[in-house]
């Protein structure tokens, strides 16, 4: 667009300046480039980075400010010995092309590598830790290796010192059947080859016409860290990690360390040293096996002679079967000496107890023993009937006073005699109340006898004040507000209010003793 | 002890059955038939071992793979 708007321009302006067509431009701008920068060092980040099946490798190159695209063709990007990813620091060498197509310009990548060793171990590290996290380098997941292999699969170059180290060193310990598989142990083909190998060992069946190894070594001489770079890539340690087949990584000298080794069951310093773990030292074995056939017969032997000796040890301890019988023997004489001469003391001993036993048993001392034992029985058999006749009236006697009578209730009776109680109840009632009532009259009339009315009567006066209070004297009398006077027939108050009662004369002395 | 016949016993359990007859039998405390029947697996035991042992011998041959990198066969390889 800014170009036709340039020559749209031009041509308005009718300036001098030379008039292009687009492809006459882009061939212009063409040779400068690739004229101008025919060989460049571009010093960048790695962006993104393709693979297609071409076997081309398409990636980006970049730095905070500038993106570049480059390009490397399949035959140049195999001979790299550190394939370009993403993040890592590179240095590029190439020429710049344009793409007049398209409008673009890019890099056509000769060589490509690590800007120095830091950016490289730093990628390194990098994906050290992200296998490590998935679990990969765990403990856990190593094997141990087989005691005795009987095949082992070697990945490694078909040629090179590295298969003859190990071949010669399990020839020195332990010849084996031993399976290459070739791989390129270094460069861009590495990595998908010895994953590839690692996988196809694991692949094959275990009674299948290939045999199927029961060890895997992974193997590969020292180098550069460049050098030794496929066997850092991930699919190698994938694979490894995977391997269902113990296997021990040998790559590299001593202090090399790739990723493979963290992912292998062991790891060997040196290819020489991978077959020293791979195989025991056979004659050591036989040796072994010599020891343990000797120890195995000693040991019967022992057994054998030691069992012999205590046998031995115990019949000696035991005693001879003569001496065993001195002893009874010498009893058995003993004992039969004697055994005549007890017999004829004990018949004679005998004899002599007999004889005073039966000297004081006379016919006359039993039968006179026998008529008083039945004199003493017939006397106690007369007095056996009367008396058994006694105490049998006496219990029949007892039986009868025990013996239930029917009691006949005297209800008729028991009701005429309730009948009579209560009669004499009501009788003595009535009595008592009668006598109460003359005792009553009685102290009634004596009462009146005593009252001081009687007094009245004989015409006496009893003189009180308003308040009911008897009085005496003159001097209370005269004192008092209101005066009420008893007579025989009623009483009179005279004074304040209207009199209720008349005072009397002087009857206080005799009143007063009165109550 | 295992129930595999010595006769099929890889090197390694054979060894580790012989191991264990030799210390049984010098520990001496087994009755003396029984010992006989030791000794006797022990012997067989160490023939294995033997057998295994002698049996060692070096066959090196590489993979060949197809197009696809499969593995196809195998070809000796010589003179390493």
């Amino acid at each position: 667009m800014d170009l036709i708007d340039e020559t749209d321009g031009a041509g308005d302006g009718g300036g001098n300046a030379p008039e292009f067509t687009v492809s006459e431009i882009s061939g212009a701008v063409k040779r400068v480039i690739e004229g101008e920068f025919g060989h460049v060092r571009i010093r960048g980040e790695v962006g993104r980075v393709s693979r297609p099946r071409s076997g081309h490798v398409y990636l980006d190159l970049k730095d905070d400010r500038a993106v570049i695209s480059g390009v490397m063709w399949k035959g140049v990007a195999a001979r790299q010995t550190t394939p370009p990813e993403e993040g890592m620091e590179v240095v590029a060498i190439g020429r710049l092309t344009t793409f007049p197509g398209q409008s673009k310009y890019q890099i056509v990548i000769e060589e490509i590598r690590p800007a120095g060793l830091g950016a490289l171990m730093a990628t390194l590290e990098k994906r050290r830790l992200a296998l490590a996290a998935e679990g990969l380098f765990d403990e856990a997941r190593k094997r141990a290796l087989p005691f005795l292999p009987e095949v082992i699969g070697v990945v490694t170059s078909p040629s090179g010192a590295v298969i003859r180290d190990i071949l010669h060193r399990l020839r020195d310990r332990f010849p084996r059947r031993v399976l290459i598989w070739p791989v390129a142990v270094q460069g861009a083909r590495c990595a998908p080859e010895v994953a590839a190998a690692i996988a196809g060992f694991n692949a094959l069946k275990p009674d299948g016409a290939i045999p199927r190894p029961d060890l895997l070594i992974v193997a590969r001489g020292g180098g550069s860290v460049e050098d030794l770079w496929g066997f850092n890539e991930e699919v190698v340690v994938r694979a490894a990690a995977q391997s269902a087949i113990p296997l021990i990584s040998a790559v590299g000298h001593e202090t090399d360390t790739t990723l493979i080794d963290h992912a292998a069951d062991r790891r060997a310093p040196t290819p020489t040293a991978a077959a020293e773990l791979a195989v025991p030292v056979r004659l050591d074995l036989l040796a072994w096996t010599a020891g343990q056939g000797a120890r195995l017969g000693r040991a019967l032997r022992g057994q054998l002679s030691q069992r012999a000796q205590r046998l031995s040890d115990v019949s000696r301890a035991l005693p001879r079967s003569e001496s065993l019988l001195d002893t009874p023997r010498q009893r058995l004489d003993m004992l039969s000496d004697r055994l005549s001469a007890a017999l004829r003391n004990g018949v004679q001993q005998r004899r002599l107890h007999l004889s005073e036993a039966g000297g004081s048993l006379r016919g006359a001392v039993l039968r006179r023993r026998l008529e008083s034992e039945a004199a003493r029985l017939a006397a106690l058999a007369r007095r056996r009937d009367p008396a058994l006749l006694r105490g049998l009236a006496g219990r029949r006697a007892a039986l009868e006073a025990l013996r239930l009578r029917p009691r006949a209730l005297d209800l008729a009776g028991r009701a005429r005699l309730l009948e009579t109680l209560a009669r004499r109840l009501e009788r003595a009632e009535s009595a008592r109340r009668a006598a109460a009532a003359a005792r009553l009259g009685a102290a009634a009339r004596l009462i009146d006898t005593l009252s001081y009315h009687q007094t009245l009567a004989r015409g006496y006066a009893v003189v009180r004040d308003g308040t009911g209070q008897v009085l005496t004297g003159k001097s209370e009398a005269s004192g008092a507000a209101e005066l009420e006077i008893e007579f025989r027939d009623g009483r009179l108050r005279l004074g304040g209010r209207r009199a209720r009662r008349a005072p009397a004369a002087d009857p206080g002395p005799a009143q007063g003793s009165l109550f | 002890m295992t129930d595999t016949p010595v006769s099929e016993m890889s090197f390694e359990t054979a060894m580790k059955a012989l191991e264990q007859v030799v210390d049984q039998l010098e520990r001496g405390d087994v009755a003396l038939e029984e010992s006989i029947a030791l000794y006797e697996r022990g012997a067989a035991l160490k023939q294995r071992c033997e057998a295994e042992l002698k049996r060692a011998e070096e066959k090196v041959a590489a993979i060949t793979m197809d197009a696809d990198g499969v593995a196809r066969g195998i070809k000796p390889v010589e003179g390493l």
